[in-house]
């Protein structure tokens, strides 16, 4: 599997009014084509940042350092006419559909717009473009959909127009940002069975970005897991249940309720996540970690082979396979 | 269980929000709490300071330019114009504070009476409000004056209450904001009464706002009963007034010495740029140091 | 913990509740019992009325039928005196989902229980303090988050905060609608931890609003399934789990990611029920 997007050692600061604030610290990470990469983390851990820099939507005064490659092309040397094709082809589908549409406009405009203007297709031909891609993510009679406006849609069916018009301009790489945290659990598996369909039948790519843990495990071939901006781990989705290679990825499996058992006691994780601008210096873990030493707090993490995966921990290899034990002191 | 680790953004935040509002007010807003001030001090202590009496007058000093100790010359009745301006602030600054504070007194509970019962209550007070909406100030002002007199005291009510719908209806679409969030859903449930909720929850948390339409309010309350008073329905010629200024300069101003009008007209806009201003900066910068 | 029900009479009794906006039947016919120191789930998904159950508990909205008894005392009317209302938020509770409009932006943690506690009691001012004080080693915060403004806090310290003020009047019933859902995943733990140990130590009963079906599990005996409305399925949260009956249900369970999961779509999801309820009929 050849890496169609290549990201090395991303570095992101935002400019904010108290200064330049780090959210993204020395992120890399690699997705092949047709492969489905999970990107999990809790709030404030730099998930979404990752994918508004490989979409090159970060905000205004963000400075960037490392690369991000993808086919071949350095996407954040880009601009123009280059950044637009770049757009096209790594499609974006946010949290909230209705804070990224226009109420005012019906569904055709707002899925032909790009179309009409930026590939000057004719409006015939873009609206059936459109039918075509609603029927793909399994809306029916899309003819009637395109007529309605935003607000006589429901958030599962908006969410799938969003999935359906990132699909028009034929994107190879589709960033899902928690694209179906707020949607009901029978309807955000109607979503994820259809962007699974679209992986398999189109070949698509996918950076798939939510806090949900066992969901990610579900979908995705693999998983990083981030942390205070970064990544602290990154193997096979289906081992990270079973077999974490860092103890923030084993502290958050064993943090969830299961839905077929009663825990006696949550293992929960003392304190509270943080960001990278306030994240302590050493092992950014480390605070809140139950095996962490001295050591870990005073010598910075690199991320290192094992097992087949990567893990930024210097304890990983003396931990390994007694995460889930367990084991916390 | 409680968290170890300690909140550094938390902590520097606590203190800087006070720091931030002085700081970013900017010269514009130290001129204009300078301005404020002497025009509250020149509303207090005005007629007391006055160096003249205002309303002496002595005919062969008419439209005589400064001089010695009449800073601002002398007016088209040989008035010395600096008594004039020190003893008219008491009403002009007074006059348009009190019909402010009547106006937002009276929309702020018209707000949120009706964002907190709703309904039919909601309803009626609302068109009620809307007919209001219809009547210009200066309108009922000089129907007021018709039925009980041209007074500063029915001209401040007539515009105070025909300001109230203004207030009201921007203050009842953040009163239903705030009665909708779960904070007062949750001291209902605790069993809190209608009362306190509305005065100390709801009330403080829009009182940024209350403040700025206020603000906004005494400026045009300020225009308005000068123009009222221009039209001799307000404050009663000889009382010195700026309003009443403006309209007695206007003799002299066509003479070509415009001194008293410009004087009173330059009082006039600086107090209501430099309370707008404020107004508007103290708005904008509360609702960032809560939420 | 409580002096006026026995431990087998229940703290929350609901009988034929429903309620209708408009045209709409928001709830129809729910009933349920609950007994002290139990905790019960009523799940569903957006829609369900599961949200609109909770507000007519704690008397936010008023039942179109039906009676909501809580500590032998009927509350399906509104409260017309003011020492009623109190009375009823001694009995019952609750704690909101959104950590960020819960709280008075103005007021710290430890102000708002002190006004919740002069609102209802006539204590002294040090019984206040330390009752303060009590409160917050409960949900687990320190001195510097109790007495820190809303916006100082994180959302899990908020909702702490929330949970604070819920337990000041000492409730029987505290309603929990979709409280830990807008938290991380380690915070949640936390708050679920602090929530099971109150029930431990005073015996409390829940009331979980939860479209989460993992930490229903966790901290419920009991659960109620609703769909549009209509109680789907009622019983014993670990059976409803394991072994859902409604085909809703079944639904519902299978749409929860795990291990081997697939998700299916509308149409395989349709053909799968329908096969399912033909051979259950034959």
């Amino acid at each position: 599997m050849s890496s169609l997007l290549e990201v090395r050692d991303l570095t992101v600061q935002l400019k904010m009014d108290a200064g330049p604030r780090e959210v993204i610290t020395g992120t890399s990470l690699d997705i092949g084509e047709g492969e489905a990469m999970g990107l999990v983390g809790e709030s404030g851990s730099g998930k979404s940042m990752t994918a508004k820099a490989i979409a090159r939507l970060l905000p205004d005064g963000a400075t960037v350092t490392g690369s991000v490659t993808f086919d071949g092309t350095d996407v954040l040397a880009l601009s123009g006419d280059a950044l637009l094709k770049h757009r096209a082809q790594v499609a974006v589908v946010f949290q909230d559909p209705r804070a990224h549409i226009n109420p005012v406009r019906r569904i055709s405009d707002f899925m032909t717009e790009s179309l009409r203007i930026l590939d000057d297709v004719p409006k015939a031909e873009a609206v059936r473009k459109a039918a075509a891609a609603l029927d793909e993510v399994g809306i029916d009679d899309p003819g009637k959909r395109l007529k309605q406006f935003p607000h006589e849609l429901s958030g599962g069916m908006l969410q799938r127009v969003m999935i359906a018009t990132a699909l028009l301009s034929e994107p190879r790489l589709l960033l899902a940002d928690e694209c179906t945290t707020a949607l009901d659990v029978t309807t955000q598996a109607e979503v994820m069975a259809i962007l699974d369909d679209l992986r398999r039948d189109r070949g698509l790519s996918m950076l798939f970005i939510t806090h949900d843990l066992e969901l990610a495990g579900a979908v995705c071939d693999r998983t990083c897991v981030m942390y205070a901006g970064q990544i602290v781990e990154t193997s096979a989705a289906s081992r990270l249940h079973e077999d974490p290679l860092h103890p923030y990825s084993a502290a958050l499996v064993q943090a969830r309720p299961d839905i077929s058992s009663t825990a006696e006691r949550l293992v929960a994780i003392p304190g509270r996540p943080v960001s990278a601008f306030e994240a302590p210096s050493g092992c950014r873990f480390a605070p809140r970690c139950p095996h962490s030493l001295d050591s870990c707090r005073s010598t910075d993490q690199v991320l290192t082979d094992l097992d087949g995966g990567v893990v930024r921990c210097g304890r990983a290899t003396d931990l390994r396979g007694n995460l889930l034990d367990g084991a916390h002191v | 269980m409680s968290t170890e680790i300690l909140d550094p953004v938390a902590e520097a935040e606590e203190s800087a929000p006070s720091r931030r509002r002085l700081s970013r007010i900017g010269v514009i807003g130290w001129v204009s709490i300078a301005i404020i001030a002497l025009a509250l001090l020149l509303a207090i202590f005005g007629p007391i300071l006055r160096p003249f009496d205002p309303n002496l007058s002595d005919l062969s000093f008419a439209n005589v330019g400064p001089f010695g100790s009449h800073l601002l010359g002398f007016d088209g009745q040989g008035r010395d114009v600096l008594s004039r301006i020190m003893e008219g602030a008491r009403t002009t600054v007074l006059g348009a504070g009190f019909v402010a504070l009547i106006a937002v007194a009276i929309g702020t509970t018209l707000a949120i009476a009706t964002a907190w019962f709703g309904g039919k209550f909601d309803a009626s007070v609302s068109a009620g409000l809307d007919v209001l909406f219809a009547f210009p100030g200066i309108l009922l002002a000089v129907v007021a004056a018709a039925v009980f007199g041209p007074s500063l005291l029915s001209a401040g009510l007539a515009l105070a209450i025909a300001y109230s719908p203004y207030v009201a209806r921007v203050l009842r679409g953040a009163a239903l904001k705030e009665r909708a969030m779960t904070y007062i859903a949750a001291l209902e449930v605790q069993g809190f009464g209608a009362w306190r909720l509305c005065v100390r929850h709801l009330l403080p948390n829009i009182s940024s706002l209350i403040v700025a339409q206020g603000t906004i309010l005494f400026g045009f309350a300020m225009v308005d009963l000068a123009a009222i008073s221009f039209l001799g329905l307000g404050v009663q010629s000889p009382q010195a007034d700026w309003g009443v200024m403006v309209s007695e300069g206007k003799t002299s101003l066509l003479q070509g010495y415009p001194i008293v009008s410009l004087t009173a007209v330059l009082c006039i806009v600086a107090v209501v740029a430099a309370v707008s201003f404020l107004g508007e900066r103290l708005d904008a910068s509360s609702k960032d140091v809560l939420r | 913990m409580s002096e006026h029900t026995s431990a087998t009479e229940p703290v929350l009794s609901v009988r034929g509740l429903r309620k209708v906006f408009g045209t709409q039947v928001a709830v129809d016919d729910m009933n349920f019992d609950l007994l002290p120191g139990r905790s019960l789930a009523i799940v569903g998904e957006s829609g369900s009325g599961k949200t609109t159950v909770a507000r007519m508990i704690v008397g936010l909205e008023k039942p179109t039928a039906g009676t909501i008894v809580a500590c032998g005392r009927d509350r399906s009317k509104p409260a017309r005196r003011g020492a009623e209302r109190k009375l009823r938020g001694r009995e019952v509770q609750i704690v909101f989902q959104d950590p960020y409009s819960s709280l008075d932006p103005r007021q710290s943690g430890a102000d708002l229980i002190d006004e919740v506690l002069r609102v209802h009691h006539d204590h002294h001012a040090s019984d206040r303090k330390r009752i303060v004080g009590e409160l917050a080693e409960i949900v687990g915060l320190d001195q510097r988050q109790i007495n820190a403004m809303p916006k100082a806090l994180s959302g899990g310290q908020r909702q702490r905060v929330a949970i604070a003020r819920a337990l000041a009047t000492d409730p029987h019933v505290l309603i929990l609608d979709e409280s830990v859902a807008a938290l991380d995943v380690s915070i949640q733990a936390q708050v679920l931890n602090v929530l099971a140990d109150i029930r431990d130590e005073r015996g409390i009963s829940y009331v979980l609003i939860s479209h989460d079906l993992a930490v229903v599990r966790q901290l419920t005996e009991e659960a109620i399934v609703m769909q549009r409305g209509i109680v789907v399925e009622q019983g014993v949260t670990a059976d409803i789990l394991d072994d859902p009956q409604h085909a809703y249900t079944q639904m519902l369970r299978a749409s929860v990611p795990g291990p081997g999961w697939k998700p299916q779509r509308m149409r395989e999801r349709k053909a799968a029920a329908d096969a399912a309820a033909e051979a259950a009929a034959s």
